[in-house]
């Protein structure tokens, strides 16, 4: 079978920024690979490794900078990849859920893969909401926020667990072909060996545009606009407690003999 | 076409609390648009659940009675039905794991925008303005959109909905294509159990990805000791191996209620803090100032846990 990942290159932002617009300055932005979509790739590679499946694809929404990104996904164990870039795209600020669903959809509809692992969310927009809207459009069926997949996937069917909050797990069984939203934690995402590293280079990327995809345009455009990016106000009436360690630690540990934590 | 439409949300036989705060949401803007607030209670004891959901402020309560326990396809057939039926401006629906089964489905389906995990909603006219959080928390953004539209709500950020309620309950009759539902639901399991229950602990020593290795926990443990502290974690720790599930503060993992609760290294993504706002005292250390912890936090140190924590230990040995 075949299993198609998709992969997002995500900003991660350091902790002091400033904002410029609707935007994080660029200075205090940093590339990695979508932490949830990491769990994604090593659950593909590892269905792989157990035989099931048969070739693993990822696929990227990203102009050429994010190749970095989708090579450590192929060091990881995928075989190739497709990444989607298109003149339409640049300068968009905010790609909604409607206008990636629309742009993946396409490819996935010409590479027909059985499965379709999605990271949950993404780290920085987080919309969490792409996979299932990916399904529906696909008709094919699904289950968000996944933290176990059995791997035998007999008879066409994928038992899951579902995280729900509180502790509590939901068991499903999930008919094929299907799209699976991948929380953290389902597996331990390996780190790309050297070996890997040297093997990406020469796997296959294929760069489509939108023309390529049968897309138009105006899908980039989506129907959801950024208007405002501010840092949040804080309501907090926090005591902080200045010096050097010594000192912050005394103060702590004034307050924990004070609430009868210790003696 | 002004009405909202708010779906609730139980898990095996009780409404979840954001159904309550759902009204709330849906109430303020259905005050924004002119509108009515519709609110659906679908599968499960559905006249029980409606009875108890018929707050102040609704308008209409409407009942699909398909099963018993939440199934993502007779949810989104029976919204997108509803929605044809009433033709509101706006869905909502909470953000929940099972919200986010569905409500992207629903918004493909009818071909609506979705904007999720809302934190504000302001209408005007045919505009809506949903405010939310990106970069983990670190920003907060507007987003605008206009004619109608489907929204996911943040759970535990409206306040729950108070007063009896006086609104007629009248079954929807969803025409539910079984054909269509390719996932089966064979049973749920609570996780986390063991030896050590972290929500019954009076002082947590709590960790999180700033201890950047599983071979600087002993620092935790070691303070956890002299304080005769539990320890508990962020889930990364937990995501990592590093720390069993049931030592997991948050959403998914426990809510706990300690005397103290001393986060160490944890920024304080949302989920974690739904799990440990409820604490009585709140310390967090942690470099980064403006991590959101320090919103709730009572007392901080903004300084390397690696400097704070050993010299903390060093007070009680």
């Amino acid at each position: 079978m075949k299993i198609l990942v998709t992969v997002k290159e995500v900003a991660t932002v350091e902790d002091e920024f400033e904002i410029d617009g609707t935007e994080i300055a660029s200075q205090y932005l940093s590339a990695d690979l979508n932490e949830w979509d990491d769990y994604a790739v090593e659950e593909a590679v590892q269905l792989q490794e157990a035989g099931i499946a048969d070739e693993v694809v990822t696929v990227t929404i990203g102009p050429e900078d994010a190749e970095q990104t989708i090579r450590q996904a192929l060091a990881k164990g995928a075989d190739r990849a497709i990444r989607v870039w298109d003149d339409a795209l640049e300068g968009v600020d905010l790609l909604d859920v409607g206008a990636k669903t629309d742009i993946l959809q396409s490819v996935i509809e010409d590479e027909d893969p059985d499965l379709v692992l999605t990271g949950v969310q993404s780290g920085d927009d987080s919309w969490g909401a792409t996979g299932v809207a990916l399904a529906n459009e696909l008709d094919f069926e699904w289950a968000a926020v996944v933290n176990h997949l059995e791997h035998d996937l007999e008879d066409g069917v994928a038992s899951v667990r579902r995280e729900l909050e509180g502790g509590i797990e939901e068991l499903t069984d999930v008919e094929l072909p299907a799209v699976l939203t991948i929380q953290t934690g389902i597996n331990e995402p390996r780190y790309a060996s050297l070996r890997g590293i040297r093997q990406a280079q020469r796997k296959p990327l294929d760069v489509q545009s939108l023309g390529d995809l049968g897309v138009d345009e105006s899908a980039v455009e989506g129907a959801v606009t950024l208007t405002d990016m501010y840092e949040p106000e804080s309501e907090s009436d926090v005591t902080v407690w200045e010096g050097g360690a010594d000192e912050t630690a005394g103060e702590l540990a004034d307050l924990l003999r004070d609430k009868g934590v210790v003696a | 076409m002004s009405d909202v439409l708010a779906i609730t949300d139980h898990r095996q036989g009780e409404l979840r609390d954001v159904s309550y705060e759902i009204v709330s949401a849906g109430r303020d803007l259905a005050d924004q648009t002119g509108g009515d607030l519709h609110l659906a209670v679908i599968n499960g004891d559905v006249d029980a659940f409606a009875a108890d959901v018929n707050r102040d402020g609704v308008d209409a309560i409407h009942t699909v009675d398909e099963g018993e326990e939440f199934d993502h396809g007779v949810y989104a057939q029976a919204t997108a039905q509803l929605y044809d039926e009433l033709a509101p401006q706006y869905v909502l629906t909470p953000n929940s794991v099972n919200g986010l089964d569905y409500a992207p489905a629903v918004a493909a389906d009818l071909d609506l925008p979705i904007v999720t995990d809302a934190v504000g909603l302001s209408a005007d006219g045919d505009a809506l303005t949903v405010t939310r959080e990106m970069f983990g928390g670190k920003v907060e953004t507007t987003t605008d959109l206009e004619g109608q539209a489907i929204v996911t709500i943040r759970e535990a950020e409206w306040a729950v909905a108070e007063g009896d309620g006086d609104a007629p309950i009248e079954a929807f009759d969803a025409d539910i294509d079984e054909g269509a539902l390719g996932a089966t639901i064979t049973g749920f399991e609570e996780v986390g159990g063991g030896d050590v229950d972290i929500s019954e602990a009076d002082v947590l020593v709590s960790v999180g990805r700033g201890i950047e290795e599983e071979d600087n926990l002993p620092i935790i443990e070691e303070l956890a000791e002299a304080l005769d502290a539990t320890v508990s974690s962020s889930r990364p720790i937990v995501d990592n191996g590093w720390l069993p599930k049931n030592r997991q503060v948050g959403q998914s993992g426990k809510v706990v209620t300690p005397d103290v609760y001393i986060a160490i290294g944890i920024s304080g993504a949302v989920q974690h803090v739904a799990g440990m706002k409820g604490s009585d005292t709140i310390v967090a250390i942690n470099t980064d100032p403006n991590a959101p912890i320090m919103d709730i936090a009572d007392y901080a140190i903004h300084d390397d846990l690696f400097d704070v924590v050993p010299a903390l230990t060093e007070e009680f040995q």
